[in-house]
């Protein structure tokens, strides 16, 4: 088991595990987001996924998104792990596990993690199709930068 | 010398991860325009740029010994 509470790893992600880290006597509430490979995009099958990371500046960015978290709730903990690689439909490439003393800071916290992910952090995905294969990101299966990047004020 | 890293569809369009350059100090912005130049990059408009893994402006200078990554708009989570 790796004890960094940021971290990019090839390897499975074990929930239980990574939920473990963020365990603390002063929390009262911890929530676990799992995202998962799925299946249809907008009615496209994917077959399998890949995802690639700028690995350093990936776990400095997860361990940034701690830092905002910190600062918005104070006494929340985080952990983060994101998987890379190959990765079959319904696998975990995500796990985010924040504690706090009470719950409704620790689903707010959450879902902030994860919306930063997106935003932020050096990883990219590589849909599979039976047809075909493509880097999302610069494509019309997500969202793109209003302004071409993110804004200044989000990656500070 | 400047390492550059490329990742995503950039390393696809490359043909390798990193590649090594002689240059001066120069800005992000001139770097930009030669590896436009250099790989014939469309547009590198929506490509933000990291200096030694923090996100750099155009303005921003990069020096010899940098490693300088080309970062596409992410896609995790």
């Amino acid at each position: 088991m790796n004890e960094k509470l940021f971290l990019i790893t090839k390897e499975p992600l074990n929930i239980e595990e990574i939920t473990k880290k963020v365990v603390r006597v002063e929390a009262g509430a911890i929530t676990t987001f799992t995202g998962t490979v799925r299946e249809f995009t907008k009615g496209k099958r994917t077959l399998y996924l890949e995802y690639d990371a700028y690995i350093p500046m990936a776990e400095k960015k997860l361990a940034q998104i701690g830092e905002e978290i910190s600062e918005k709730w104070p006494d929340a903990k985080t952990a983060i792990s994101h998987r890379i690689g190959r990765l079959e439909i319904s696998e975990i490439a995500v796990v985010i596990a924040v504690s706090t003393p009470h719950r409704k800071d620790a689903y707010e916290a959450n879902e902030y993690a994860i919306e930063r992910i997106k935003q932020i952090v050096p990883i990219w995905k590589k849909e599979h199709w039976e047809d075909g294969e493509l880097w999302i990101g610069d494509q019309l299966e997500t969202k793109s930068y209003p302004k071409g990047r993110p804004d200044k004020e989000d990656i500070q | 010398m400047i390492t550059v890293l490329f990742f995503a569809h950039l390393q696809d369009q490359v043909g390798k991860d990193k590649i090594e350059l002689e240059a001066g100090t120069i800005t992000v912005a001139e770097l930009k325009l030669k590896l436009m130049n250099d790989f014939n990059f469309s547009s590198l408009d929506q490509v933000m740029f990291a200096i030694n893994e923090e996100y750099a402006e155009n303005d921003d200078l990069i020096k010899q010994g940098d490693t300088v990554a080309l970062i596409p708009p992410v896609s995790g989570g």
